[in-house]
């Protein structure tokens, strides 16, 4: 099977239709015959990257590409950027503004939980230069690696 | 539990169509903090929640949970049921706080979402 990708915009404090990708993401890997597993694993990280993109990010871009080895979630945005990506991961720290604690945000799990769910996570950020966040999972228990 | 007896326990009333009330139920989670779900094993669960935003969907779907008691006598905005409704998650809302629902459910038998009590 050759790759499928699809592509999503994210758009900043768009919190009414924030996190409609990775709904639609995750009815497309179901579709696709996923282990459920794995697309929880997938779908939990498409959408806490989504909402740091809409709740920090600028406007940005959602990919998600299924291979017959692997699966990858891309998110970039336009945003202020991590200053300290070492702080931000820690379990409990947030940034989060008031408007996103409303929408039940800003519990500071947001990077951990993507950490804990991708195979791989990496994160490519500096201030004022925006956040590209790509997270890695292999279908199969063995083989499969990074692309 | 099934459904059907939490929401009389929690003296609650459906927001959504009534339809899987016989499911069985029996692990509990009680948080206003989505990301805070999303960081623990969900499949199947109950979600008791104070917050009533369009995300609590969301992530209750992008979580595989259950059903959705909105607790303190909150109403969702109208997005918030059309949502539920459109992805055929069961919501309900109760009058009583989320430790009164919490504690009810618990001496039912309702465990953590860890299996403890």
């Amino acid at each position: 099977m050759a790759s499928v990708s699809k592509r999503y915009p994210v758009r900043a404090r768009d919190f009414l239709h924030a996190g409609e990708a990775s709904i639609q993401i995750q009815a497309f890997l179901k579709a696709m015959g996923l282990d459920a597993g794995l697309i929880r694993r997938i779908a939990i990280c498409s959408y806490e990257a989504e909402m740091n993109a809409v709740i920090h990010g600028g406007d940005g871009e959602l990919e998600m590409t299924l291979a017959d080895e692997w699966v990858t979630l891309e998110v970039r945005d336009a945003g202020p950027g991590i200053a300290d990506i070492e702080l931000a991961m820690q379990p409990g720290y947030s940034t989060a503004d008031e408007t996103a604690r409303e929408m039940g945000f800003g519990a500071g799990m947001g990077l951990p939980n993507m950490k804990a769910n991708a195979d791989e996570l990496r994160l490519e950020s500096a201030p004022g230069r925006g956040t590209r966040a790509l997270m890695v999972f292999r279908r199969e228990a063995a083989g499969g690696g990074a692309p | 539990m099934k459904l059907s007896e939490i929401v009389r326990e929690l003296e609650a009333v459906a927001l959504t169509k009534e339809d899987c009330l016989e499911r069985e139920i029996t692990r509990c989670a009680g948080s206003d903090l989505m990301s805070d779900v999303l960081a623990r094993p969900t499949e199947g669960i109950l979600l008791l929640t104070g917050l009533t935003s369009i995300q609590t969907v969301r992530t209750a779907k992008i979580a595989g949970v259950a059903a959705v008691v909105f607790v303190r006598g909150k109403t969702p905005p109208p997005e918030t049921v059309a949502l539920a409704k459109a992805e055929r998650l069961p919501v309900f809302a109760s009058p009583l706080s989320l430790f009164v629902c919490c504690g009810r459910l618990h001496a039912r038998g309702m465990t953590g979402l860890d299996g403890r009590r």
